[in-house]
């Protein structure tokens, strides 16, 4: 009797599982598409703004596909702001952090990791703690250090700091340099190789995925950094890329156009190196919520 | 006379260790430079700043809590900008940590197109602070913006956004949640970590969606919930460009936001003992904020049993 029972159920629960497994799908998916068109609109409107004629910028009701498309805002882009020149001056900037964010934290993160010293914990926590500090709180004293030190309206107060570690990335790279087993260094002393040779023969190159993430994070931020641009550049030759689209709000308030163009300048360079390193990305963000 | 009765106990620090210590320092030594230097110096540079009248040019003088209590005492925009930064936090960061946790239940299921909708959502958070900026100054622009033309769509007339005392801030908070895809790939990462053996016994016991979601999933999400929480809670008190490119702290103040503030004292008023003061004034509320949670949530954190 109960067999039969219970018989029964199964033949019944699997037909109702199943329709309600197709609702929920079907469900899921229509809500993704609506978040999905709502995430969208602002690269839309970016996007076709930047394409459109003035008059279709500025036409009521609005115009949502441009006809003709133009490029002509991009070109102007580049004749109102000396992009060209910020772009260069960014790459410079982002290309000598990367390398300092890499060698300084690839170090730091070593110590704290692989090598087995008292401080190691209390020290690492220390740099934990050091992240909670908002920046406006250093702002200031660190203004007055570089101001000191003659480093105003240069580039050094936005590139020398990435020679000193950063908590974030030491956090990051302490994170992976640890799920590489011990028994590997281990090895390596028996056969008489010191801690640099680890790290560089051993270490780095088993690490290399957190180190790319390290690079392109530090990357992204030289990128669209804009407090440290503000506070430490005047000259309008030396500007980034952030503080010379900020000048489209500043100075050329009625060229939608151009300052759409220019947007779309600084935000696609971010967009195909996300393509490009797309799991590097992820797994970079995703490691941050891993708790150690 | 301690030497004696030490030595025999405890043998002398080994050689291993001692050279362990060595690299050890030797490795971290720029990372404590910079802890040093960028960090510890400033903290407390900051903290004497505060205590005088100190301004880049000309003398300056110790006014000992002078700052503090013109701040709390007489500076009414103090007071402003310190509600304006609450108002944004308070309705930013919840609406993030919950527009996180749909988009991220969303994405933790077997449907056509997951990784282009992940790609989607995820994508506004690398948008440059500064080109964000830009783009929602002209999505909110009044008769010209696609916000208000697609609530046209609708019937609905859109208000002025930024350029309305009322709008002003909830537009700088929907702004805020459309670039928060970082914490909702953290939640999906944790979501996959959750053992599909226990949403299975909860079914076979029964347990509808609702009671599975709160009593399995939220305890296995709720240390990266927290995470959310404590960064957020950080960030939100630290929102800067965007209110500088957009609004420059108006209409009539309502979008001053503290660090904003901050930022004028110290470089356009050039009031650097009194924007210090401001600044530890951060710290603290930080500080305590972040503490709050520590002790609230603590209990309520799971940790896998870890």
């Amino acid at each position: 009797m109960g067999i039969q029972v219970s018989g029964s159920a199964v033949a019944v629960r699997p037909a109702r599982r199943h329709y309600r497994a197709s609702v929920r799908a079907v469900s899921t998916e229509l809500c993704l598409i609506v978040f999905a068109a709502i995430f969208s609109i602002p690269f839309f409107w970016l996007l076709t703004t930047s394409l459109k004629t003035y008059p279709q910028i500025i036409a009521y009701p609005i115009v949502w596909i441009p006809n003709p498309l133009i490029l002509d805002h991009y070109v102007q882009a580049f004749k109102i702001v000396p992009f060209a020149r910020y772009i260069g001056n960014t790459m410079v900037i982002a290309l000598l952090t990367m390398v300092g964010a890499v060698l300084s934290n690839g170090l730091t993160a070593y110590s704290f990791s692989r090598i087995n010293w008292p401080l190691a914990k209390p020290l690492f926590a220390l740099f934990l703690a050091t992240m909670m500090i908002p920046f406006p709180v250093l702002m200031i004293p660190q203004f007055l250090v570089f101001r000191t030190l003659g480093w105003l309206d240069t580039y050094l107060p936005l590139i020398a700091p990435s020679f000193f570690g950063h908590a974030f990335y030491i956090f990051l790279l302490r994170q992976f340099f640890l799920t590489i087993p011990l028994e590997l260094s281990d090895a390596a002393r028996i056969d008489g190789a010191g801690e640099f040779r680890i790290l560089w023969y051993i270490i780095a190159p088993l690490a290399k995925p957190a180190l790319a993430t390290i690079a392109l994070f530090q990357f992204i931020s030289a990128w669209e950094s804009f407090l440290g641009p503000l506070i430490y550049i005047n000259s309008k030759e030396l500007y980034t890329v952030s503080l010379g689209l900020a000048m489209f709000r500043g100075e050329h308030t009625a060229e939608i156009g151009p300052m759409m163009a220019g947007s779309a300048v600084m935000v696609l360079p971010i967009i195909v190196l996300f393509f490009l390193t797309q799991r590097t990305f992820i797994q970079g963000i995703t490691l941050t919520g891993i708790k150690g | 006379m301690s030497r004696v009765l030490a030595a025999p106990r405890r043998a002398r620090v080994s050689r291993r260790e001692l050279s362990n210590f060595a690299y050890g320092l030797l490795f971290a030594l720029p990372g404590l430079i910079g802890l040093l230097t960028f960090v510890a110096y400033p903290v407390f540079a900051s903290l004497y700043y505060s205590f005088t009248s100190y301004s880049i040019i000309g003398r300056y003088r110790w006014v000992g809590l002078g700052n503090y209590v013109n701040l709390l005492t007489l500076d009414d925009e103090f007071w402003n900008v310190l509600g304006n930064t609450t108002y944004f936090v308070a309705l930013s960061v919840p609406l993030h940590l919950v527009v996180a946790l749909l988009l991220a239940l969303l994405l933790n299921s077997r449907v056509p197109g997951l990784s282009v909708y992940r790609t989607l959502f995820y994508l506004p958070s690398v948008v440059p602070a500064v080109a964000t900026a830009m783009l929602w100054l002209w999505m909110y622009h009044p008769t010209n913006g696609i916000l208000n033309s697609l609530l046209d769509v609708f019937g609905i007339v859109g208000p002025n956004w930024l350029g309305d005392r009322a709008w002003a801030k909830p537009a700088l908070v929907l702004m805020s949640v459309w670039g928060g895809g970082g914490l909702m790939l953290i939640l999906l990462a944790g979501l996959q970590d959750v053992p599909q053996e226990l949403y299975d016994a909860a079914e076979v016991d029964g347990a509808g969606w609702w009671p599975r979601f709160w009593n399995v999933t939220i305890p296995f999400l709720s240390p990266h919930l927290f995470f959310g929480l404590v960064t957020g809670l950080i960030g939100g008190f630290q929102y800067f460009t965007q209110v500088y490119i957009m609004t420059s702290g108006g209409p009539a103040r309502s979008t001053a936001v503290y660090s904003f503030y901050l930022w004028e004292n110290a470089f356009q008023f050039l009031k650097m003992g009194y924007a210090s003061a401001m600044a530890w004034i951060l710290l603290m509320i930080v500080a305590a904020c972040t503490a709050l949670v520590f002790i609230t949530a603590s209990r309520r954190v799971y940790y896998g049993g870890r």
